[in-house]
């Protein structure tokens, strides 16, 4: 089945959405705003690393260096 | 997508991204240790710490800061004198013959007592000098900086026209499929293909401000001849005056303009920040976006007369906001712990990288024919073959 571009694109907007408000948001000001920061930059590096290292059922489970 | 604009994004995604990989790969492992300088200097013990003393003391005289210093070296000229935010026990006084002295000498001073704490190890040490002159210039100065950032304009194109052909790959994939079961070369593809698509924000704002970051020299520079230049036209053809006024009254004296203010740097007379003339005294905000906005106050060196305190031009603040954004230390323990994880996905990525390109093999004779098109599907052949 062929992806329409929103379900290629939804997941990749989605992220670099959140990386741009982690960036953002911790010039603005402490506390609250490096926690906040923190969860939008950290939700890419999950997500990478997530489906990096991840078996699938299928799949002979090799693992990916690093995520 | 049409298969000639497909092998063309394929084109200039190869030739940027193999042009550059080396480099980034060396500034990916160099900027790792600087991400963590502050960590890895108190573990080498290469942090100066403020004495202890027995009763609190407030801030001594600046010029006898410097005056002290100054015994150590008594040939050497003030150049600058700082302090970090969060440390205002010391000033931090450089030393040198001239502005490009290699051979300057960082002397930590205490701020109450005035007396000399130690001439801290040069740069942080050999390790980290070391990291940072290969993350900056390759030791090569001016050339190596404007180097490094046509390396990191090279990025920039590699990391759009990756973008550009993310979409016709992933047309029969789910986002973030990574086909272990097939080939090796397949998996990789897929992991370079979801790293990349994951911290492709994060890598273009680094990568893009730490190439804002190689001009930095050229903006001084530029500053100094053109906005410096015209505030202070009456200096213009005035003869070099001794440079007896006070630096502690001219301090003073910034601080009753700037009330709420506080000072980061001095830069004396005959630095880049500075004209031949001047105490260039940089003030900064408590907040984490105000600390990075420096606002000068120019005292003459001569008369300690208060001569302007002119806004940064535009271009100072945008590489004044560009230098957080690449070097990740505004937003605490977790922002450095993310830095690196991100800086290791991106070795990642141009390891997988060099190895798609190394196994390019028959089915993917390099990324151009790797994007041929599916006639009835058009789909690429590595998306088909992977059969998701």
């Amino acid at each position: 089945m062929i992806r329409t571009p929103m379900q290629i694109w939804g997941a990749p907007i989605v992220l670099a959405i959140l990386t741009t408000v982690g960036l953002i948001s911790a010039l603005l000001g402490d506390g609250i705003w490096d926690a906040l920061s923190a969860v939008t930059l950290g939700i890419p590096c999950l997500i990478g690393a997530w489906y990096c290292l991840r078996r699938r059922p299928a799949a002979r489970g090799q693992d990916c260096a690093q995520g | 997508m049409s298969p000639v604009s497909l092998r063309r994004w394929g084109w200039i995604h190869k030739w940027s991204s193999l042009v550059c990989t080396i480099f980034m790969l060396l500034l990916c492992l160099t900027g790792l240790p600087l991400i963590y300088h502050h960590e890895i200097g108190h573990l080498l013990g290469n942090e100066v710490e403020p004495p202890v003393l027995s009763q609190p003391t407030p801030p001594g005289n600046v010029d006898a800061v410097i005056a002290s210093a100054k015994e150590l070296y008594p040939t050497k000229k003030p150049m600058f004198i700082s302090q970090e935010a969060d440390v205002p026990e010391i000033w931090h006084v450089t030393l040198a013959d001239h502005m490009h002295d290699h051979d300057y000498k960082p002397i930590a001073v205490d701020a109450r007592t005035t007396k000399v704490i130690v001439e801290p190890a040069f740069e942080g040490g050999v390790f980290m000098s070391t990291m940072l002159a290969l993350h900056v210039d390759l030791f090569m100065g001016l050339a190596g900086k404007l180097f490094l950032g046509f390396m990191a304009l090279l990025l920039l194109v590699a990391i759009v026209s990756g973008a550009v052909l993310y979409s016709p790959f992933m047309r029969k994939l789910d986002f973030g499929t990574v086909r272990k079961e097939r080939s090796s070369r397949l998996k990789w593809l897929d992991m370079h293909n979801l790293l990349g698509i994951v911290t492709l924000t994060w890598l273009f704002v680094v990568g893009g401000t730490g190439m804002i970051n190689t001009w930095a020299d050229l903006m001084y520079k530029y500053y100094q001849h053109n906005e410096l230049s015209s505030i202070l036209a009456q200096y213009k053809d005035k003869a070099p005056m001794p440079h007896t006024a006070s630096v502690h009254d001219a301090i003073e004296k910034a601080k009753e303009k700037l009330p709420g203010m506080r000072v980061a740097f001095v830069a004396f007379p005959g630095t880049d920040f500075s004209s031949a003339h001047h105490y260039g005294i940089f003030m900064n905000g408590s907040e984490p976006f105000s600390s990075r906005m420096y606002q000068p106050v120019l005292v003459d060196a001569h008369t300690g007369e208060l001569t302007d305190a002119p806004q940064l031009p535009w271009y100072l603040k945008a590489l004044l906001v560009s230098q957080p954004l690449h070097f990740g230390d505004y937003g605490g323990q977790w922002m450095k712990f993310l830095w690196a994880l991100l800086d290791i996905a991106t070795i990642v990525i141009l390891v997988t990288g060099l190895y798609l390109w190394v196994k390019r093999g028959k089915t993917a004779n390099a990324t151009a024919k790797a994007a041929a098109l599916d006639k009835t599907t058009g789909a690429p052949v590595l998306a088909r073959e992977g059969g998701a």
